[in-house]
């Protein structure tokens, strides 16, 4: 069969409009609303998660404050945080909703490749969080094994959710991989198949980069993931020794024998460290967009941001072990894996450059979503900068388990990330709901969550300083904490509180704007890019009206010499290009023309 | 060198449509073979880390190793078979004929059955030999391995079934070639995997 590329099939596809609401909203095939749907069940669930972490830092600010909170307690909300702030809630956001979002739209494509396998995804991530929602009702709550699941205390009596709750856990898992399985092949296969006439791969948008790179990372990570979740649930339900050694339990030695706990943790960081990528290269590919618009200014160094997202990527994968030091590796095997991870540090310093030097001279655009990507900017250096101690070996060892660690994760895939996710809402509210949000609102949530996010972390880096190790329910009478570490952690607890309070500032907003916001004009930040330059505001089914478009240049055409605009779309051709006749080109003129 | 050229073309130099009018594809297939080819390699992740698992597992001291039996060579000779009349009815449906195309089609699905029923039989003379799942760690892997491949097969059955009722309801066979191709394809990974993990626990 004769292979007939995609656009010119254009005309052939029917588009199966939807005519109930049910169609156009429930069983819906349309990218968009899948996009939306993948991102309100993220957010639903990372609010579940948000309130947890409250939780569990009233303990720790204030111990014993609260009734209800006891070790189990403690243990299973510090668990349940940490899986889903990771899994449920920033990967599905930025794959899930972004990648939905942004990918059809900034290839010039009418939608997903396979658009029912894309509504299949988001039901069955949706059972997934289901799944792992109804570990709160069974018997013995969820588990509060720690979000890494190590056994043998996975299955042990002594943890909470031992029984139920673990194996609830391992299934939601296991059905999210599936999900993320059935996204991810449509956000590669769309990428590399589905683009418009003249939109080359080195044409693409960062953000479709990031996110591609990133589906690719999540397709081959999460299998390590899924292996290791079927060889538990093997253990636990059925009684094998794939990972539990002989134990124990209160004076009785259990079934199990002979398991390797650490190939367990080989396989968790072989997914695990990957991870960190899925949900940190969108965000880098989001922010240089977000940077380049509100700069007027290309992307410094396009090329080289393209390669470092695939360095990034590649490397991603052999760095697994440096969580496993305090494992008692060989001391090569730990020179190796401290090698490569100082290395990966090379294509992401090379970033935060290019992101600087995007800002330098630009005719800096200071709204909300700018606001939040620079904010990124700091955080990211912070969160990166102390992964360099991590890295090394003799540095880590003693810092292994304390608050630093907590702080340095935080910052670099906690904070940094979701600047990123709420740069790129704020940037792209007009576009998925024609509606401008409020302006000062938005800046407010900013302050609070900036420089409340330094409020939590940065007291945290002193606490893993002085030895305060992490995961422990209270802290007890010990020699080397100075009993002052107990108000840093009160003043913690009240940041995070107010951190987490001042996110209902978002909601309102997005939710005021829904019912009273102004129409946002179309393409309202002036973006090059092929997303903005829908036929309607927000892009109805189909995307592109009745014809595809055809790009003639890179995305990022800002503040070109003798244009008579500060931005020429994607979808502009050269005979169109508003320039403006080159003898009587006045920049200074045209900035001002450009800036009303 | 395609992909090198690729990332290393500086897009803010080069205006215009690139490459005239022909749109924009990574590869000359159809979005469902690429699509089937990233599955193939995800398959593969997820069987070689059970395999290097396997390998891992095996050097600790209670590894009792399980000696294969002796069925699972006539159930691999069902595989081959099964694989051989997807490549048939591939032939055939690429050439254009129509000739014979249910009979290799159906046939290798049927094949594919009876090598998860040759399976199923040799996992209950295992049981009945006393060689449970919990047993030993080498028992628990030959039933997550075989189990594990059987689902994947499972998998390809459900497309088969879906394509073989088009067939038997009268179906051109342009209109099933892709699926038809696909399933070929799908089938000769699963044979390969078969051959690679049948080997891995023949010789262990």
């Amino acid at each position: 069969m004769a292979y007939v590329p995609l656009a010119d099939q254009d005309k052939d596809i029917e588009m199966h409009h939807p005519h109930s609401w049910v169609g156009k909203y429930v069983w819906s095939q349309d990218h968009k609303v899948i996009a939306i749907q993948y991102g309100s069940i993220a957010v639903i669930t990372g609010i579940v998660g948000l309130t947890l972490s409250l939780l569990f830092r009233m303990q720790l600010g204030f111990p014993e404050s609260v009734d209800f909170i006891d070790p189990n307690f403690y243990y299973q909300a510090v668990t349940m945080h940490g899986m889903i702030m990771v899994v449920y809630f920033l990967t599905a956001l930025f794959l899930g909703g972004f990648g939905n979002y942004l990918i059809p739209l900034m290839c010039g494509a009418r939608d997903m490749v396979f658009p029912f396998l894309n509504m299949l995804s988001v039901w069955t991530f949706l059972l997934s969080v289901i799944i792992l929602m109804s570990s709160f009702f069974v018997s013995g709550g969820p588990t509060g094994a720690g979000w890494t699941l190590y056994p043998p205390q996975t299955a042990m009596e002594g943890t909470p959710g031992h029984d139920m709750g673990i194996v609830l856990m391992l299934i939601s898992l296991a059905v999210f991989i599936v999900a993320t399985t059935m996204g991810g092949l449509n956000y590669a296969v769309t990428v590399l198949q589905y683009r418009c006439r003249g939109l080359t791969m080195m044409r693409l948008p960062l953000s479709v980069w990031g996110i591609f790179v990133a589906t690719v990372l999540a397709l081959f990570a999460f299998p390590a993931l899924l292996v290791a979740a079927i060889m538990m649930l093997f253990d636990t339900l059925l009684g094998t020794s794939f990972f539990m050694p002989a134990v124990i339990e209160a004076g009785t030695p259990l079934d199990h024998n002979g398991g390797s706990p650490l190939l367990y943790q080989h396989l968790f960081w072989f997914f695990g460290h990957p991870e960190v990528y899925i949900v940190a290269l969108p965000a880098f590919g989001l922010v240089s967009d977000v940077l380049s618009t509100h700069a007027r200014k290309n992307i410094f160094g396009y090329r080289m941001m393209v390669w470092a997202i695939i360095a990034i990527g590649g490397l991603s994968f052999i760095v697994w072990a440096h969580h496993m030091y305090v494992s008692g590796m060989h001391p090569y095997f730990g020179f190796f894996f401290a090698t490569t991870t100082l290395i990966i540090a090379v294509p992401t310093a090379l970033k935060v450059y290019n992101w600087v030097l995007t800002l330098w001279e630009g005719d800096i655009r200071l709204n909300a979503p700018m606001y939040f990507a620079i904010g990124f900017i700091f955080t990211f250096i912070h969160g990166g900068l102390t992964g360099l101690f991590l890295g090394n070996v003799v540095i880590d060892l003693p810092l292994s388990d304390t608050y630093f660690v907590v702080a340095h994760f935080h910052m670099v895939m906690g904070v940094s990330p979701i600047l990123v996710l709420f740069a790129a809402i704020y940037h792209w509210f007009p576009l998925m709901s024609g509606k401008m949000y409020h302006e000062g609102l938005a800046k407010l949530h900013f302050w609070l969550t900036f420089l409340g996010a330094y409020a939590i972390y940065l007291p945290m880096h002193y606490l893993g300083f002085l030895g305060v190790p992490r995961r422990y329910y209270a802290l007890g009478e010990t020699d080397f904490i100075p009993a002052s570490a107990q108000d840093l952690n009160a003043t913690i607890t009240i940041a995070a509180l107010i951190v987490g309070l001042s996110q209902i500032l978002f909601f309102i907003n997005v939710f005021w704007t829904l019912r009273n916001g102004k129409q946002a004009e179309k393409n309202p930040w002036g973006s090059a890019s092929l997303e903005w330059q829908t036929p309607d505001l927000p892009p109805k089914h189909g995307n592109w009206g009745s014809e595809l478009p055809t790009v003639y240049r890179w995305a990022y055409d800002y503040s070109v010499p003798g244009a008579h605009q500060d931005f020429i779309p994607q979808n502009t051709p050269e005979s169109e290009e508003p320039t403006v006749d080159e003898e009587h080109f006045d920049p200074d003129q045209d900035k001002s023309k450009a800036d009303t | 060198m395609s992909l090198f050229k690729a990332v290393t073309t500086k897009p803010w130099e080069r205006k215009g449509v690139i490459g005239g009018l022909k749109p924009e594809g990574a590869f000359n297939a159809s979005p469902e073979r690429v699509a089937l080819w990233f599955f193939l390699v995800v398959a593969s992740v997820v069987f070689s880390l059970f395999t290097i698992s396997y390998y891992i597992r095996m050097e600790l001291p209670d590894w009792q190793p399980l000696s294969e039996p002796a069925q699972l060579w006539f159930n691999t000779g069902l595989l081959v078979i099964s694989s051989a009349l997807f490549q048939w009815a591939r032939n055939i449906v690429v050439s254009g004929r129509q000739r014979n195309l249910m009979t290799a089609f159906i046939g290798g699905g049927v094949f594919a059955i009876l090598f998860i029923v040759g399976q199923l039989v040799t996992w209950g003379n295992l049981q009945s030999g006393g060689y449970y799942l919990t047993a030993n760690p080498a028992n628990a892997f030959y039933y997550l391995l075989t189990g594990l491949h059987a689902v994947h097969l499972l998998g390809g059955l459900w497309v088969w079934s879906k394509s073989s009722i088009r067939l038997t309801s009268g179906a051109k066979a342009r209109d099933v070639r892709l699926s038809i191709e696909l399933c070929t394809l799908y089938w000769h990974f699963l044979l390969i995997v078969w051959l690679v993990l049948f080997a891995v626990l023949s010789n262990t």
